[in-house]
């Protein structure tokens, strides 16, 4: 048995949640990867590994990027966020919401994707209307919805946002 | 019951703590990955693992031969003439059959590690030529892809042949026929497969968390492949990112998992990726019909006839068995429409291709659609309007036995179509589409009527003659000495919402609070049998096993607090919040106090009454089973320049009996038909000669997304049904069934000033560029 055999690896720094995480890692480990497996920050899914489903969309200085396309040690230095910091304790976020009242989520597999790609988008452009969150929403895979709740929460919480400012 | 409550399952998986099965970590535990044939067809000479062995980080490589594996054999109960079994080994040995198939795995410290040790691994191949289309399968001389199947065929039935058919058809004043081939797909769940096996020395068993609809299936075959007693071997099933059938067959890498960590003493952890599970997974789907009917001159119906050919690629799935596809398609053809006489041949072909197993829908997106591209043909070569001509052949006196010697309880099968008609008019499409044609722009509208068989029981699955035979469902309910509820049932949710509508279920029942109920599922060790989540089986079959369990509960509790006051139980009833006396008189008896009798002060009870609070129940369909029905009507512009095909309005009139929780409905239609539009426009695996998929990423595999999928208008009708105990059919399914053939429908309508027809799925840009003559660069 070779497994414990001694293999590169590099210290990085990586900055989540506002939490602040020391890594010893393999230079090719993935960011999804090291959130998942290294950090347990389980929300962040997987999908697909090549950048098309956004299962592992979390942001890095607050744009939508896809976790499996970047190697961990690129994101040091950068600020990044995951499912796991939505909620205020037991408290859903206004977006976790919406997405419940709508029901836009049935496995639950591709949501946090969608949640961190809205999340990201709307701080962008509070003000888009309903068609380009559909265009931008098209950048995920959901396999169970139909996505036509998932568009509607978004829109909703959009709206409601624009309401109370 | 019948209101949209908010979901229970939602506040873990929005907030990322749903647990799925990579998230599961066990102290210890190694990774696995396959190596797999890289060719369609060869005989393996020999499988070299050294230098896998020596790969920095890999812990142990093997074989079939190392771990020593029964095979997974899929059976029927039919003569040798009907079906052949063929066996599926957990791991290939001496044989390859498609391009995927697994024939060793390989353990390492991490899945990084695992994939640089299939590198090194060496496979000797003797190439044997590749059977990669059914035609080809069927040919005279064709290589046989498992020995003991001539003709490559598996399956080979005639269910049905009406007397007479013949003469029928010889003196019907319209013949029409269709020739329809329906593309091979994904089911694509898109969370891939994948296990974790780890021994536990304390229960001595082994504990397999896996990812399937089917956890007591796979307990079995884990037992028997691994020859252990099924009480040494537990399987227990997290959150599911979805699987739509493709889950619910048991499958060869989860046993080979089991193995390696029995073998190794430690958890290993397998994850499917995105590759694999694109190529190396069950496909499904692919079928071939010539079909054609024959009509009187007013457009009713006389015979129907059928030639289907189901194209299962290299394995038979267990249970199920290659069988599924043909069988499911011979006995339920006919569907919503009278049909006086009916023949049909269906066929279950063996390719080297990725095997099969069942996909939301099972064949009936492919019978539908063949049926209603019949009805479409027929009104055109009649002159008659394409609902019409429906309007008069689908069946309205309820019970109905059919042709196909089904019985059909009741259904809303022309009200939806009435109604679907109604909506698409008053939303303006009619008129839309005449204004487009006077401008030029080709729009068109289709219908799709249809039912689909939700409640299968034992009696039914019996009837196919399979040898394992799902249909019932167990459901425990127990009551704690709070007055909370833990409800275990048999079926398996993965994103239809059970732990919300299960408890709906129970609440109503019991008069209790839905917070205090909790639904139980996935876990072998809870509860003695189940049958898992397909078919659309969860809420008609196993809520209806919850409602009676939670009712002999609610006996149980009348009886306690009629001793507790002396009273005959007749004299009690159940309310909201526990019991009172049925004159109203001294108050209420709450759960938690009936409960603090039951287990706290036993010595209170009558001596008849056993202490404690919990109630099993079972349920199965004895007859026929029920059927849920709908009615899609699809509006579609066609763009003869880039021949994109677009969905501008989508309207799903669906009967699905009592609905537990509507918004839940609604989500499983418009999930449903998205995937059907996925078939019918986007998703395809084809193979070249050499038997190499086409579809290996999502570059090559279209899922449509929100661009592509339209909003769905749905209208609901309520049939209840009568022998399930909640009023309620399947719903899982039907959306998935309609939209193929809706589609198609609509396309041929703006197709209409072409003379073009097409009965092929998918839909590709190219087929309508040509059938507007426009040349195509593109060859393939």
């Amino acid at each position: 048995m070779t497994d414990t055999a001694p293999r590169e690896r590099q210290l990085i720094t990586l900055d989540v949640n506002g939490e602040r995480h020391e890594l010893l890692i393999e230079p090719r480990r993935t960011l999804v990867d090291a959130l998942r497996h290294d950090l347990l920050l389980t929300g962040t899914h997987v999908g697909c590994e090549h950048g098309i489903c956004g299962a592992c969309t979390v942001l890095v200085d607050g744009s939508p990027a896809r976790a499996c396309l970047m190697f961990a040690a690129q994101a040091e230095g950068a600020r990044i966020r995951t499912v796991e910091s939505l909620a205020d304790g037991a408290e859903l976020s206004d977006l976790q919401r919406a997405f419940s009242e709508h029901h836009g989520l049935q496995c639950g597999f591709c949501t946090p994707g969608f949640l961190m790609l809205a999340e990201g988008f709307l701080a962008e452009r509070p003000e888009a209307a309903k068609e380009e969150i559909r265009e931008v929403v098209a950048a995920n895979l959901c396999r169970c919805t139909g996505y036509q709740t998932i568009v509607e929460a978004i829109d909703d919480c959009a709206a409601r946002r624009r309401k109370e400012t | 019951m019948g209101a949209s409550v908010a979901r229970r399952e939602d506040p873990r998986l929005l907030t990322g703590r749903g647990r799925f099965i990579d998230d599961i970590q066990l102290p210890r535990m190694l990774h696995a990955q396959f190596v797999r044939a890289t060719v369609a067809h060869a005989t393996v000479t020999g499988i070299d693992l050294s230098a896998v062995r020596e790969v920095p980080g890999v812990a142990a490589a093997f074989t079939a031969e190392d771990l020593e594996l029964g095979d997974i054999t899929a059976r029927l109960g039919r003569p040798a003439s009907e079906f052949v079994a063929t066996a599926m080994p957990v791991l290939a040995r001496d044989r390859v059959r498609f391009v995927g198939e697994p024939l060793a795995v390989v353990v390492a410290r991490d899945a990084y590690a695992a994939e640089d040790g299939l590198e090194a691994a060496k496979v000797r191949y003797e190439v044997r030529p590749p059977v990669v289309s059914a035609e080809r399968a069927l040919a005279p001389g064709a290589p046989l892809v498992h020995d003991e199947a001539p003709r490559n065929t598996l399956l080979n039935v005639s269910m049905f042949a009406t007397e007479g058919i013949d003469a029928v058809f010889d003196s019907a004043p319209h013949v029409v026929r269709v020739r329809a081939r329906t593309g091979r797909q994904n089911a694509l769940p898109l969370e891939t497969r994948g296990a974790v096996a780890s021994w536990d020395a304390r229960e001595d068993q082994l504990l397999l968390h896996t990812c399937t609809q089917v956890p007591h299936q796979v307990r079995t075959v884990a037992a028997r492949c691994l020859r252990l007693d099924e009480r040494a071997v537990r399987v227990v099933v997290p959150d599911m990112g979805g699987g739509f059938g493709l889950k619910c067959v048991v499958g060869r890498e989860e046993i080979a998992v089991a193995a390696a960590a029995l073998r190794l003493g430690r958890p290993v952890k397998w994850i499917e990726d995105r590759k694999d599970a694109l190529t190396a997974s069950f496909l499904a789907r692919e079928q071939q019909y010539d079909a054609r009917a024959a009509f009187d001159a007013d457009g009713r119906i006389l015979a129907l006839e059928a030639d289907i050919v189901c194209d299962m690629g290299a394995y038979s799935c267990y249970p199920f068995t290659a069988g599924i596809e043909p069988l499911m398609a011979s006995a339920e053809m006919p569907g919503v429409y009278e049909v006086p006489a009916y023949r049909v041949r269906g066929r279950a072909v063996t390719t080297n291709k990725a095997p099969t197993a069942p996909y939301r829908g099972v064949s009936r997106p492919q019978y539908v659609m063949v049926m209603e591209r019949l009805f479409e043909r027929a009104a055109r070569e009649l002159g008659m309007d394409p609902v019409e001509i429906r309007r008069r052949n689908v069946i309205t006196d309820f019970p109905y036995t059919g042709v196909n010697r089904i019985t059909y309880d009741p259904g809303s099968y022309r009200e939806s179509l009435d109604l679907c008609e109604r909506v698409v008019k008053e939303e303006g499409w009619y008129t839309a589409r005449e204004e487009a044609a006077a401008e030029g722009r080709h729009l068109g509208i289709g219908y799709a009527c249809f039912s689909e068989r939700t409640g299968y029981g034992s009696a039914a699955f019996a009837q196919r003659k399979m040898e394992v035979v799902p249909g019932f469902d167990i459901s425990e309910v127990r009551m704690d000495t709070s007055g909370a509820v833990v409800v275990t049932t048999g079926t398996m949710s993965h994103g239809q919402s059970h732990e919300t509508t299960m408890a709906q279920i129970v609440a109503d029942e019991l008069g209790l609070d839905i917070a205090k109920v909790r639904i139980h599922q996935g876990d072998t060790d809870r509860i003695t049998y189940g049958w898992g989540t397909f078919a659309s089986r969860s809420i008609a079959v196993g809520g209806s096993a919850v409602r009676l369990a939670a009712a002999k509960l609610g006996e149980k509790l009348c009886r306690i607090a009629a001793a507790r006051w002396d009273l005959s139980p007749e004299a009690v009833e159940l309310v909201s919040g526990g019991i009172r006396r049925r004159d109203g008189s001294g108050g209420l008896l709450g759960f938690e106090e009936l409960a603090d009798l039951a287990y706290l002060r036993a010595h209170l009870l009558p001596k008849d009454l056993e202490p404690g609070l919990s109630a099993t129940a079972t349920f199965d369909v004895f007859n026929d089973g029920t059927f849920s029905n709908a009615t899609h009507g699809v509006v579609v512009e066609l763009h003869p320049g880039t021949g994109q095909v677009e969905i501008l309005a989508y309207v799903c009139v669906e009967d699905c009996g009592v609905a537990i929780n509507p918004q839940v409905v609604e989500g499983q239609c418009r999930g449903g038909i998205a995937q059907g539009i996925a078939g019918a426009l986007y998703e395809q695996v084809t193979y070249d000669e050499q038997g190499e998929p086409s579809a290996t990423s999502f570059m090559d595999y279209k899922v449509p997304t929100a661009r592509e999928i339209p909003d769905v208008l749905i209208r609901h009708l309520e049939t209840p049904c009568a022998f399930t105990e909640t009023g309620a059919k399947g719903a899982g399914e039907g959306g998935t069934i309609g939209a193929p053939a809706a589609v198609l429908n609509a396309v041929n309508d703006a197709l209409r000033p072409t003379g073009t027809e097409l009965d092929t799925t998918p839909i590709t840009p190219e087929t309508v560029q040509r059938a507007f003559g426009r040349t195509v660069e593109h060859t393939s």
